[in-house]
């Protein structure tokens, strides 16, 4: 597609992601004081990752039993407490080894 | 509470988020080009949006000279989550943070970024944000660069397993901290059980996954927070 059709797409896409995150980080500068939301903001984290992970990641690689065997992999060193990189890299290895087995040996 | 301000702990912390984006991003970069656009248009378009969800599904938009209006609801809606993190995220900033800082670091406010800031003890500051979002939003331009201009020297079996970053990187996030606190994993399961529903009844499959993440993230903060509220500081001062 020619440049200059491109650009004002480029410009609405960028344009209202922008707006939504930086909307609300700039107007709320105050400290919340209020137990609930201050309660509900704790959970956000974990509920959205949560929602984003499951079940989406069985549909995360070509085969949802290498997912599996990444998510497994993934589940067992968190539980563990390693770090962020280790437990990432190892879940895509597991997928890797789980495909690789599936596509070569069974 | 202490400030977590050092740039050089940014940067390292950085760098899983930047491994992660440089699997996803390459897999945007070859989808972009094959759906049409040129190395150039994918990188821009990587390096003004920074989100996965909403360029993937930009592209085909685009592509098919679609209408601004489709294009602004479909990002309103992929992208609305943001907005949570958005003020979950201000309430972490420590003092360092300016009013300028904010449009800077909320450009670059993903789930991971998001994530990991959430994820230290206390405030988190200028520096150390600087140099969390530099990392990834390198990894995300680079990845997407080579993607596109050489999408297809990596074997698919490589890339299929690099699907698996990023979901890595969040239960690496959200398992310790279910460990350590019960309603965290209870929350957990919950937000699991629902997005699971949400999916897999016929109904409510139609719904956007933009809408779903909102639905079942604020269904399932809200009930724990009326059931098992946390201790702030009033709460101890005035419940106990």
């Amino acid at each position: 597609m020619k440049f200059f059709d491109f650009l004002p797409y480029l410009i609405v896409c960028a344009g209202v992601t922008y707006l939504v995150r930086m909307l609300p980080m700039v107007l709320m500068r105050g400290k919340i004081k209020n137990r609930f939301i201050l309660s509900f903001l704790h959970y956000i984290p974990y509920s959205v990752l949560t929602v984003m992970t499951v079940p989406a990641i069985f549909y995360s690689t070509s085969s949802p039993i290498s997912a599996a065997a990444g998510f497994g992999a993934a589940l067992v060193l968190a539980f563990m407490d390693k770090g962020l990189l280790k437990v990432a890299a190892i879940s895509c290895g597991a997928a890797l080894l789980a495909e690789l087995i599936m596509n070569y040996v069974i | 509470m202490t400030e977590l301000n050092s740039f050089k702990k940014g940067i390292a912390d950085g760098i899983p988020i930047c491994l992660g984006y440089l699997a996803v991003s390459f897999a945007f970069g070859i989808s972009a080009v094959s759906g049409g656009f040129s190395v150039f248009e994918a990188l821009l378009m990587s390096m003004a949006n920074v989100t996965s969800a909403g360029q993937l599904a930009a592209v085909p938009i685009i592509a098919s000279y679609g209408t601004f209006a489709e294009l602004a609801v479909t990002q309103l809606v992929i992208n609305l989550r943001y907005s949570l993190m958005s003020v979950s995220l201000s309430q972490k900033l420590g003092k360092s943070v300016s009013l300028a800082d904010r449009f800077l670091i909320s450009f670059v406010n993903t789930d991971e970024v998001f994530a990991v800031a959430s994820a230290q003890r206390g405030t988190v500051g200028r520096k150390y944000l600087f140099g969390l979002i530099l990392t990834p939003y390198v990894g995300w331009s680079v990845g997407t660069l080579a993607g596109a201009a050489a999408g297809n020297v990596l074997p698919a079996i490589l890339i299929s397993a690099l699907g698996l970053a990023i979901y890595g990187m969040f239960v690496a996030i959200v398992v310790p901290d279910a460990r350590r606190e019960r309603a965290v994993a209870l929350c957990a399961v919950f937000s699991a059980v629902l997005s699971c529903i949400f999916r897999y009844t016929p109904a409510l499959s139609r719904i956007p996954s933009g809408f779903v993440i909102i639905i079942c993230a604020v269904f399932a903060s809200a009930l724990f927070a009326a059931f098992c509220p946390i201790k702030t500081e009033e709460s101890e001062e005035h419940d106990a």
